[in-house]
């Protein structure tokens, strides 16, 4: 047996991942609601979505490692798990107060954008060649608005409007993770290039 | 007790994800490769993206909520 054939197919990949970007989306929502001086009433809470996005961006290095079908895949892989990693280590920081400058909270707003760059970079195909191809452009044009609502948030903290479209902007890149197939159509097109659709 | 707006809206947030799940399995059915499992391989019989939504509401309604809605409860009083 290959070591192809035991891997997940990538699919899977991207609804494991969805998973955690959601639950990622839903504590952030309600952060925003119920305000941050609340949310961080009890430590484990204050560090909870930090650690989760430090999680992701740790689950990314076996994404770069296995899933590696070109230098470009690998490289937008590499390029993401570093910077998801720094920005849930920088949010780690600032709950424990080890780092004192808010300006650390500048590193979301750059994971988002690398994120939402690699996402963009490595789809090499156009919008509608396949459901697949869709949702990387769809994810990496989310998050790079995201980026923008990051930055956003990093000079209106108490903003709760920014506060709720930074955790709905997970949510939403959640959604459109669980849309993915490797192949099938989006909105009726699949280029017969993309291979033998499925459900 | 009347609960705040505030309460209610994060005590939302679990079932809604939930409900999203099982519309989500009752729409797309072959999502749930564990309802016609024959020929499937490991990967995909251990796939059920609905079950993992559901499973996220869930885990946010009965770990995450209860303490964030009893902190604003307290704040409120």
């Amino acid at each position: 047996m290959t070591a192809l054939a035991l891997m997940p197919p990538p699919e899977h990949v991207h609804w494991w991942f969805a998973t955690g970007v959601l639950l990622v989306g839903m504590c952030l929502l309600a952060r925003a609601i119920v305000g941050a001086e609340v949310w961080d009433r009890r430590p484990w809470r204050r560090y909870l979505w930090a650690s989760l996005l430090f999680t992701l961006g740790i689950l990314l290095w076996p994404v770069t490692v296995f899933f590696t079908s070109s230098t470009m895949h690998a490289i937008a892989h590499a390029a993401w798990a570093q910077v998801t990693m720094l920005a849930g280590a920088a949010a780690l920081g600032l709950a424990a107060e080890k780092l004192r400058s808010p300006l650390w909270s500048l590193t979301m707003p750059l994971a988002l954008g690398v994120s939402g760059a690699a996402f963009l970079v490595h789809e090499q195909n156009g919008w509608l060649f396949a459901r697949s191809a869709f949702v990387h452009h769809m994810c990496g044009w989310i998050l790079i608005g995201g980026s923008f609502v990051a930055l956003g948030l990093t000079f209106r903290p108490r903003s709760a409007a920014l506060a709720a479209a930074f955790g709905l902007t997970f949510v939403v890149l959640a959604v459109v993770l669980y849309a993915d197939r490797d192949v099938a159509p989006v909105f009726g097109h699949l280029s017969p290039d993309a291979g033998v659709p499925h459900r | 007790m009347r609960r705040s707006a505030r309460a209610v809206a994060v005590l939302s947030i679990g079932p809604v994800a939930v409900l999203a799940g099982i519309v989500w399995a009752l729409l797309q059915p072959y999502r749930l490769t564990m309802l016609d499992p024959a020929g499937q391989g490991f990967w995909w019989l251990i796939a059920q993206p609905p079950l993992y939504v559901i499973a996220a509401g869930v885990f946010f309604h009965a770990v995450i909520a209860p303490g964030v809605v009893a902190d604003v409860e307290d704040e409120r009083a």
